[in-house]
């Protein structure tokens, strides 16, 4: 599944990266937890967070992420959107909460990247 | 064990959660120009980065050697923090001591001591109550 097709199902607000929306998704996963992120991620996955700080853009850039998804509306602040874009990850934003969101990329066939799914 | 090839020194500032993650950031850079596999710098990547939050959250910061070899990558992490009273107990998953203001971005669910084990082929944690640690972890090149 493309970034594209992504933003198109979960109505979701480019933040940086509009250009690399070609960029292929294998596989994604919904966490708030970090340790449990770079536990369980397989590589190149998505990350759908309800977080907004920098680490979270740390934490994508260790994990190869290429993609995040702030859901239920949460705006990073300047200074985080820099931090991706400097890191050449996309970020997109979605009003949609956690459990909506990725029920609806899981049904349109982007399966788990948990390392134990 | 041979001479290092390269030998990298990071400053890590304990006051500022914002820039935890610079040094790992800097060094998986490196590994990648270097040409290692992308298994070897995901390894370490992750403990690296795992390590340089706890020496930000929990310790006040200190520094990081890393010693590139062509059959292993070595991080020596120092911290002059509050030293960890029971290691044992700090290595089993779960365990934190964390604050509910670091609980909230994302980090204290007591998994990188964990982490670091699983993604490492060595480490040694020397530390001791009001002095500090030293976390010592290699992953090897195969
Ligand atoms: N450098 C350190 N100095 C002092 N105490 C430490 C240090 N590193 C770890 N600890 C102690 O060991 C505990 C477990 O560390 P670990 O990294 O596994 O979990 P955490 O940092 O609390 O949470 P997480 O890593 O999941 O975000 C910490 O909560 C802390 O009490
Ligand atoms: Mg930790």
């Amino acid at each position: 599944m493309t970034l594209r097709e992504i933003k198109e199902i979960l109505d979701a607000t480019v933040l940086t990266g509009e250009e690399e929306l070609d960029r292929e998704v294998k596989a994604a996963c919904g966490s708030d937890l970090m340790s449990d992120v770079l536990a369980f991620v397989k590589d190149q996955a998505m990350l759908l967070t309800g977080l907004v700080n920098g680490q979270v853009i740390r934490t994508a850039e260790m994990m190869d992420i290429h993609a995040v998804i702030f859901i239920r509306g949460k705006k990073p602040s300047d200074e985080v959107v820099s931090l991706a874009e400097s890191r050449d990850i996309v970020i997109m934003e979605t009003e949609l909460p956690m459990y909506i969101a990725c029920g609806m990329l899981y049904s349109a066939g982007l399966t788990g990247g948990s390392s134990r799914a | 064990m041979s001479e290092p090839l390269m030998v990298l020194h990071y400053d890590v500032d304990g006051t500022d959660f914002t820039v935890a993650g610079e040094a790992s950031g800097a060094v998986k850079k490196v590994l990648k120009q270097l040409g290692v596999s992308a298994e070897v710098i995901r390894k370490v990547a992750i403990a690296m980065y795992e390590c340089e939050i706890n020496m930000v959250i929990h310790a006040h910061g200190g520094f990081i050697d890393v010693e590139i070899r062509p059959e292993s990558i070595r991080m020596i992490h120092k911290d002059v923090g509050p030293g960890i009273p029971d290691v044992e107990k700090a290595m089993q998953a779960g365990f934190s001591t964390a604050s509910q203001q670091v609980r909230e971005l994302g980090f204290g669910a007591g998994m990188g001591l964990p982490n670091m084990k699983k993604y490492t082929d060595e480490m040694k944690i020397t530390t001791e109550v009001g002095k500090g640690t030293i976390v010592d972890m290699t992953v090897y090149i195969k």
